[in-house]
């Protein structure tokens, strides 16, 4: 199973430790944590669904789409490009 | 009058508070994050939207004596497959007008990129108002500032009657509701956008409407601060006269309504309109208090050598009696009045830059 981790940036905002979940996709991974914090999901993705303009998302160190596969000890990091004063 | 002035800025709210005679700031929230929106409402419940850079427009609220809780924020529905043309995007982009609904838990949020939503539960939940969306007129509205996005920045509710809703869009007019919303119609004849082609330049859909204001105690009065000029309307904004009194210039973003005197209001003219900051380097507010006829020039307190502030739309406000005033200026400054404009007094504060100015109502 993949590991989500997020970018500590969020935690000013609400909790979102990293977690081992099914998935086999990187966005069905996602949708996983989603299911058990509701409230993380506005942060990651738009109302459409697509992940937000600044948000960036890396499997194993680079850069990943929602749809591309993950399998068992992928690491799943989301984070953002810090940027502007 | 009120004493305690909420101040949204880009780097967080400020809890601006009265003691001992003097205004000073007694607390600060979200410290680091832009805020968009404020809303107290009567029971002392606050109400902060949030624009977070990357992680998209956010809503929280503090329960008087409480603690502050993320709320929902609103959502468009999916862009369905036909929609595919749509100039503005089905997503947030932020929550830049919140407004109490005039019955219990009601509340409505003005958006961009010019979605309307409603909460009737207190901002627990929120549904986007589809009627307006869904107007083929919409796809006419331009984005404010050049950008794709149109902003809802005015929801005004008739105290008399909740389902008599005016919404002001930049840029896109004046848009009515007599049914809750369930159906609209756009309004605001008499107004003239002068950055628009000749054959446009009255087509009320093309007004740059960059704040409206009415009068509590008589709601078909109306001001409006306009992209290039300032406008009253004495039929709940069917029909618009310009002021052409006001001065020293008839740019500018806010507009404050005396709650009572349907005589008096309050804007702070800019250099229009590629400058945009204070005329001449002076900060000044002007009042009418004979419905625009003529304009006061108030300076008292404010600086007259080398300030160059802009007040945002959102950053002016009145208390309840009219008495109390207060704006907020884009290179941070904060100014307080408690006669009614005459002079002013400046915490000992150096804001970021401030977005939004409202007084606590409860």
């Amino acid at each position: 199973m993949p590991t989500v981790s997020f970018t500590p940036a969020l935690r000013r905002f609400l909790a979102a430790p990293p977690a081992t979940v099914e998935g086999a996709t990187v966005g069905a991974a996602l949708a996983a944590v989603f299911a058990e914090r509701p409230g993380l999901r506005g942060y990651i993705l738009d109302d459409q669904g697509t992940v937000r303009r600044h948000v960036a998302i890396y499997v194993n160190g680079a850069p990943a789409r929602l749809g591309d596969p993950v399998g068992g000890g992928d690491e799943i990091f989301v984070f953002q490009a810090l940027t502007g004063g | 009058m009120a004493e305690r002035i909420y101040v949204g800025t880009r780097k967080g709210l400020f809890e601006v508070a009265r003691r001992n005679r003097a205004w000073d700031i007694a607390a600060v929230h979200f410290l680091g994050d832009p805020v968009s929106a404020v809303l107290s409402d009567a029971a002392g419940t606050l109400y902060a939207a949030l624009d977070l850079g990357h992680f998209g427009a956010k809503l929280w609220r503090r329960e008087a004596g409480g603690a502050w809780r993320e709320l929902p924020a609103p959502a468009f529905p999916p862009k369905p497959a036909d929609a595919g043309d749509d100039p503005h995007p089905w997503t947030l982009g932020k929550i830049w007008a919140l407004e109490p609904g005039g019955v219990p838990g009601r509340l409505w949020a003005g958006t961009m990129p010019g979605g309307l939503f409603r909460s009737d539960d207190g901002g627990e939940s929120w549904a986007l108002n589809e009627p307006l969306w869904r107007m083929p007129e919409r796809r006419q509205w331009l984005g404010v500032a050049g950008g794709e996005q149109p902003g809802i920045s005015t929801v005004l509710v008739d105290p008399r009657n909740p389902a008599d809703i005016r919404v002001g869009v930049s840029t896109a007019g004046v848009w009515a509701s007599g049914d809750e919303g369930a159906s609209w119609r756009i309004i605001n004849r008499g107004m003239y956008n002068e950055y628009m082609p000749p054959e446009r330049r009255e087509d009320p859909i093309a007004q740059d409407i960059h704040q409206l204001a009415r009068c509590r105690a008589h709601p078909e009065i109306m001001w409006c601060q306009h992209h290039n000029g300032v406008f009253r309307s004495e039929d709940g904004g069917e029909s618009w006269r310009e002021l052409a009194a006001i001065r020293p210039s008839k740019f500018g973003f806010a507009v404050a309504a005396h709650p009572r005197d349907p005589l008096t209001a309050w804007f702070v003219p800019a250099a229009k309109d590629e400058r945009r900051v204070a005329v001449d380097a002076r900060l000044v507010v002007a009042r009418t208090r004979d419905g625009g006829a003529s304009f006061e020039v108030l300076s008292r307190g404010l600086p007259q050598r080398h300030a160059y502030d802009l007040v945002w739309r959102h950053a002016l406000a009145v208390d309840g009696e009219g008495r109390g005033l207060a704006f907020g200026s884009t290179t941070g400054g904060l100014w307080i009045s408690e006669d009614g404009g005459e002079s002013w007094t400046m915490p000992e504060a150096r804001l970021p830059p401030v977005a939004v100015v409202r007084f606590a109502a409860a």
